[in-house]
């Protein structure tokens, strides 16, 4: 009951079949996603079906979350960053939506495989990669070469500046990742040492649990802020990104 | 990024034309030039929220913003460090590619970390006229 790490193993559901050496199951973290992207459709779906001028409950929410994420495109990005607005809305509410599906007990963390996070942010790196070159052509090379720097030293920040761009999907990864593991084990191991004292010490335990009782409530209100500050971070760093590729030689 | 950030300003001016689109109704793109000023007038006039958005994108802790500059660190040693083992891979020079590139992505890593903070510096000086709380 005291494995902190039990919470995070991923379960076979059922199998898709092979491909190559490799054989394709459907896990709890395909299930959790499919489920992320259901609930994202049917939430803005059925918002927007009436389309009242006055918007209902749902409707304002849903409202508040585009005008929410188009002022984040905005201010980072510019107006031209409009233009992604579709895709850093539907990574802003995946990520969110996965992010509270983990703090659902019993639920599962997708985003605390490093592995969903990495695919996202190599998704995102990839978009700025392709559109820089498309619209810009070898003009979005310029990224690499900061002007107004001495020839003589231009090639070691040239190597320095193509290692902060691989780095980025590294850093985008690892935050969000790191950020929804560390805080599920914590509360995990705060919430085992109230059963551990109750079973250890008796009647003293159930005294002394109050202690971690009342960190684990402060810590999934944590959870919770963690939850919704990491959509919004992995979102304004995606835009501030995708501006690199709007714009690049600053 | 710091530039990213002042570049707002000049593109929030470039959007008028964006409205008149190919419909020959001179009524409904007259309405559409106008109801696209009135917004334009609407963001300007409200930079509040906007300003509040950009204050936050380190986070509202000393926590956050402290995980964000260690993992644009750490990000840039495991960057330069990875693409060093690469090099001494296909090339077989080990260990000098993984000893150059460490060091080189040691450099990224504080390049980042001084370009995070330089972008929260910055952003907190755009919001001037507002105290800032800390």
């Amino acid at each position: 009951m005291a494995d902190p790490i039990h919470q995070f193993e991923l379960k076979p559901i059922f199998s898709l079949g092979r491909i190559g050496g490799s054989e394709i199951v459907f896990t709890n973290a395909s299930l959790f996603m499919f489920g992320a992207v259901a609930l994202v459709t049917l939430l803005t779906m059925l918002a927007t079906r009436n389309r009242a001028v006055v918007p209902g409950r749902l409707q304002s929410l849903v409202e508040m979350s585009y005008e929410f994420v188009a002022s984040t495109v905005r201010s980072s990005a510019g107006n031209e960053g409009m233009r992604f607005f579709p895709f850093v809305f539907s990574l802003f509410m995946f990520i969110l939506i996965l992010n509270l599906f983990g703090m659902i007990p019993g639920g599962f963390t997708v985003t605390s495989h490093i592995i969903i996070t990495f695919a996202l942010a190599a998704l995102v790196i990839g978009t700025v990669i392709v559109y820089g070159f498309w619209k810009h052509g070898l003009h979005f090379l310029h990224l690499f070469v900061p002007s107004g720097v001495p020839v003589y030293i231009l090639p070691l920040v040239t190597a320095i500046e193509v290692i902060s761009f691989l780095s980025r999907p590294i850093s985008l990864s690892v935050r969000l990742f790191a950020n929804m593991l560390a805080g599920h084990i914590t509360l995990k191991v705060f919430a085992g040492f109230i059963g551990m004292l109750a079973s250890g010490l008796g009647a003293l335990g159930w005294v002394v649990g109050v202690l971690p009782l009342a960190m684990t409530i402060a810590l999934t209100g944590l959870e919770f802020l963690v939850a919704v500050l990491q959509a919004y971070v992995f979102t304004i760093l995606t835009c501030i990104y995708l501006n690199d590729a709007l714009h690049p030689g600053h | 990024m710091a530039a990213g950030f002042a570049m707002n300003g000049d593109d929030a001016g470039s959007e008028g034309g964006r409205g008149s689109g190919p419909t020959s109704e001179g009524d409904l793109s007259a309405r559409l030039k106008r109801l696209e000023a009135q917004l334009d007038q609407r963001r300007e006039a409200a930079p509040g929220p906007r300003q509040r958005v950009e204050d936050s994108t380190s986070g509202p802790s000393a926590i956050g913003r402290a995980f964000r500059l260690s993992t644009e660190f750490v990000a840039g040693v495991i960057a330069g460090g990875g693409l060093g083992w690469l090099f001494d891979r296909l090339l077989g020079t080990s260990p000098w590619g993984l000893i150059v590139f460490l060091l080189l992505g040691f450099a990224a890593g504080t390049f980042n970390v001084v370009r995070a903070a330089g972008a929260q510096k910055s952003s907190d000086a755009s919001g001037g006229s507002k105290p800032q709380k800390e």
